[in-house]
């Protein structure tokens, strides 16, 4: 079982990836629509990427509201 | 016609297959436009039967295969409108898009939706016309519809409902959560789950092998297999109509069309 800092580390390594921002400029705190400028459509591609990762459903409505990578954490551990 | 190019999309015969690809920016929204260019695709259908075996419905659009029924267009061409002929235009659309639909879902071509990202509402039920859905991995499906206080209008829950039965449209539409490609095909929905950006080179196989079989044998056991629900579909129009006069529906569109969220498809 991941512990919830793994699991964080895991989705800011998938997000540095993702749009190809060094890894070390992403922070559990950062607001990632602000950070990464996420549209609609890179939304949808990281929470396609985060269920494929995890191997787990995300339904959309989870990431309502979610801003930061720590509370994406929560959100993913609680489905582990 | 054997090619055709509009300003939404266009078709033409490659080997055995007729290829209509869609490329409507942003995602190939179905509004008057896209509706017009589908009946001239839906009237073609017969005559392209006597050239290929199969259809091949793909994006060209990176944003994805479809993100549903132009709702910025309905918004705009409904604001000024009184009740009763917003409803007149939006049960008229409905008819044309329900007959072009049910052209495809019975035509005597195996027709296969190569899928990728956006799979949304008026795009979702474009695929579930067709016979196969092949889905990149990346792809999504959804029916955000209950969000602005209405239903699918374009024959998607009937024909879901005839293909996987009812818990997995109970699902989709009351949550208005959106599925991806490996649940779309561990649900049945999707038939094969290609790699990123492979979706229309496995149609394009697909089709190959469809094409090896006696293609009126493919067409009777498609008309045996597939029935239309034609009473369903009648009701969902009448359904969709009747909410449509609510006055939630408007303030929905309006808030869709105004909003700049990054998920504009939840409520």
């Amino acid at each position: 079982m991941r512990t919830i800092e793994q699991t964080t580390n895991e989705i800011l390594d998938l997000a540095a990836r993702q749009f190809s921002v060094p890894r070390e400029s992403l922070a559990p705190t950062d607001d990632f629509y602000k950070k990464l400028g996420l549209d609609s459509l890179q939304a949808l591609e990281m929470l396609t990427r985060l269920e494929q990762h995890f191997g787990i459903e995300l339904p959309d409505y989870e990431m309502q509201g979610v801003t930061d990578f720590g509370t994406l954490a929560g959100r993913i551990q609680a489905r582990l | 016609m054997n090619s055709f190019s509009g300003k939404t999309l266009s078709w033409s015969v490659q080997d055995s297959a007729v290829e209509l690809e869609l490329h409507s920016a942003p995602c190939n929204e179905i509004g008057s436009e896209m509706l017009a260019d589908l009946e001239q695709f839906a009237a073609a259908l017969d005559g392209l039967s006597q050239q290929a075996s199969a259809v091949i419905i793909y994006s060209s659009r990176k944003e994805g295969f479809s993100a549903g029924a132009n709702l910025r267009e309905l918004y705009q061409k409904s604001l000024p409108l009184d009740e009763a002929a917003r409803l007149t235009g939006v049960r008229e659309f409905l008819h044309r898009i329900h007959a072009v639909l049910n052209t495809l879902d019975d035509a005597p071509l195996t027709t296969i939706a190569a899928v990728h990202s956006v799979c949304f509402g008026g795009g979702f039920e474009l695929a579930l016309a067709c016979d196969l859905i092949i889905a990149d991995k990346m792809a999504r499906f959804c029916f955000p519809e209950l969000r602005l206080g209405l239903i699918p209008g374009f024959g998607g829950i009937p024909r879901l409902h005839r293909d996987l039965g009812n818990a997995v449209v109970r699902d989709l539409l009351l949550t208005g959560r959106s599925i991806n490609a490996q649940k779309a095909a561990a649900i049945g929905l999707v038939s094969q789950v290609a790699g990123e950006g492979e979706a229309l080179r496995l149609a394009r196989a697909t089709a190959a092998q469809i094409a090896k079989f006696d293609h009126t044998t493919s067409a009777a056991a498609k008309r045996f297999l597939k029935p239309i629900p034609h009473e369903e579909l009648r009701r969902e129009i009448d359904l969709f109509c009747e909410l449509f006069t609510r006055p939630a529906v408007m303030e929905g569109l309006r808030k869709f069309t105004e909003s700049s969220d990054a998920m504009p498809y939840l409520p």
